[in-house]
């Protein structure tokens, strides 16, 4: 059954002196969810990203994490709770060599298996080759997947990931989204901070989106990509596969996420040469 | 819809009596004769046998995957390698007729400028205006010229009456159009852009191509861009390079590369257009769609509705 991981009630943030940031959100995310925060920049989505981890705490309001409120729980607390991806792996890598980067955090954590959490999180990844390399001598691609690396060995239940796929190519980028996408299956709960509206189709099921500070649709992705009343006050424009599988619908064309899918569907009612996958 | 535009724009934005952009007679400005190029520690080569030209004026995109060599063969264009980046290399690399493998761009230096994915990492200012005059300040550019081209600087970049601006209070699509100014600064005849909207939010992404857009309209310089955005790299490219491995594994019209999807299915660089892949899946799946693959997303849907509708 459904358990609720983090809540948020009501939370308004402002910094002092200035208007909210955010005002009026509620949401609650359960164990083993994964979700999108999409909005443009300046919607609040950071904001209140960093209300999870407790890096923020409301100045009206809740966030409950665990059923605790983030204000009575220790940072150290919230560490173990909620790792947090940060969307500029340049901002968070420090260690001289891939292998302490992944090290510190469990070590820091006094994790008794601190060698085999970050074993297993570089396997994960795919940087085994690489753990005595500087993390500078990597490409960007790399250095972004040392960080969720460097996240994911202190095991936390939850995982923020800002940004994930930005400055990667197409196989970088879904190469991550595959790894998130397992990290999910083995009951880990993510919430993925994008602009890749295209990603967030194929792989993140449900979908939150912000604008101005406040939540202004929340639900499936493919119902919250196909509300065309509110995605442009969000300034977000669907992907071609909700658009052109929402145009074929009449002739029996699904809910796609992807294009490969809408082709998929479209060979089997037109009968193509192979009727299975193209 | 975006794609809609896509292989027409060059051709029909800018309006009749001007001259082509190029001219098969124009000259080579930049140019790799069969590149070869390797990194001390590295074990294979990161270029293998690069040739390629631009003439003035031209507007040539490159994409492909991390990896392929793309930042490695715009460090050779110019002028870094082998003396601030060190490299063996062989064969050779052209610009401005100078052999820049060998020996220096000389005088020629301020004619080329290059723009990088992190802006961040290359503005040197406390001070908008700052950083637009540290470039020519170090050439001995006078100051009255020097406040006479920051004017244009900004006003070409969007980013006019913020010369006293705070550098670090720019967001991301500014810095990166305060680097490209920087650039422009020194007048150059080539401008070399490695990535410059991967970092930037959609809002930040879309300010960069249109200052770029605008550039290849207004003005006469060769522009070789680097990027993953196949469609905005598309309506403005006169060709287009993927490069993979270390070597150009495709070299042609926009049309004619985004039309080859299984290359970019295979490179695995940049996510082929919508219109194209499926076009290119319903082909392969035997779906009998009329006349010439399409890369454009109206015409696609409106073969696939005649289609279905003689179907039912």
């Amino acid at each position: 059954m459904s358990e609720p991981l983090i809540q948020v009630r009501d939370v308004e943030f402002r910094y002092p002196g200035h208007s909210p940031v955010l005002h009026g959100v509620d949401l609650t995310i359960d164990r083993g969810e994964f979700v999108a925060l999409l909005g443009q920049n300046g919607a609040g989505k950071t904001t209140l990203a960093k209300h999870f981890n407790g890096l923020l705490t409301p100045t009206k309001g809740q966030v409950l994490v665990g059923g605790k409120p983030t204000s009575a729980l220790s940072l150290t607390e919230l560490a173990r709770q909620v790792g947090y991806c940060y969307q500029n792996p340049d901002h968070q890598i420090f260690a001289p060599t891939v292998d302490k980067e992944v090290r510190f955090g469990p070590d820091n954590l006094g994790l008794p298996d601190a060698a085999e959490l970050a074993d297993r999180a570089l396997a994960l990844v795919g940087l085994t080759a690489q753990r005595e390399a500087n993390p500078f001598v990597l490409g960007r691609g790399q250095r972004q997947l040392l960080a969720v690396a460097s996240i994911i060995a202190m095991d936390p239940p939850v995982l923020v990931v800002d940004e994930p796929t930005t400055g990667m190519d197409l196989a970088g980028a879904e190469r991550i989204m595959r790894l998130l996408a397992s990290w999910v299956a083995d009951g880990r709960t993510i919430i993925v901070i994008t602009h890749d509206m295209d990603v967030v189709a194929e792989f993140i099921p449900r979908s939150v989106v912000m604008a101005h500070g406040e939540v202004l649709a929340d639900g499936p992705t493919e119902h919250v990509l196909r509300r065309s009343d509110l995605l442009p006050e969000a300034r977000l424009l669907a992907p071609p596969a909700i658009t052109v599988s929402d145009e074929l619908s009449r002739f029996g064309v699904g809910r796609c996420g992807t294009i490969r899918d809408v082709a998929d569907d479209l060979v089997h009612i037109l009968g193509g040469r192979d009727a299975g996958r193209v | 819809m975006d794609t809609a535009r896509r292989g027409e724009t060059t051709t029909m934005t800018v309006p009749g009596p001007q001259a082509p952009r190029t001219r098969n007679d124009a000259e080579i400005v930049l140019a790799a004769e069969d590149l070869w190029l390797i990194y001390p520690t590295a074990e294979q080569p990161s270029l293998r046998g690069v040739t390629f030209r631009a003439r003035a004026g031209e507007f040539i995109g490159i994409t492909g995957p991390s990896g392929a060599g793309k930042s490695t063969l715009l460090a050779c264009l110019q002028g870094l390698v082998p003396r601030s980046v060190t490299a063996e290399t062989t064969g050779s690399v052209r610009v401005f007729g100078h052999d820049v493998l060998t020996g220096t761009l000389g005088a020629d230096g301020s004619r080329i400028g290059l723009v990088l994915q992190d802006a961040e990492a290359q503005i040197v200012g406390m001070t908008v205006a700052e950083d637009l005059a540290f470039g020519p300040e170090n050439y001995g550019v006078p100051p009255a010229e020097i406040r006479r081209r920051i004017s244009r600087a900004l006003a070409a970049v969007g980013l006019d009456g913020m010369a006293g601006r705070d550098t670090y209070a720019l967001s991301g699509g500014q810095k990166q159009r305060l680097a490209i100014a920087s650039v422009l600064m020194l007048e150059p005849d080539v401008i070399l852009l490695d990535e410059p909207t991967s970092e930037l939010d959609p809002v930040g992404k879309a300010e960069v191509f249109e200052v770029v857009d605008r550039l290849r309209r207004e003005s006469a310089t060769t522009i070789v861009m680097v990027e993953h955005e196949l469609d905005r790299l598309a309506a403005m490219a006169d060709r287009i390079l993927v490069v993979d491995q270390g070597r150009i594994a495709a070299d042609g019209t926009p049309a004619e590369l985004l039309a080859d999807v299984a290359l970019f299915l295979r490179t695995g660089g940049e996510r082929p257009p919508a219109a194209a892949e499926l076009d290119w899946r319903l082909r392969s799946a035997g779906i009998p769609l009329d006349d010439e693959p399409s890369t454009d997303l109206v015409t696609v849907l409106a073969r696939i509705t005649a289609l279905a509708e003689k179907h039912a």
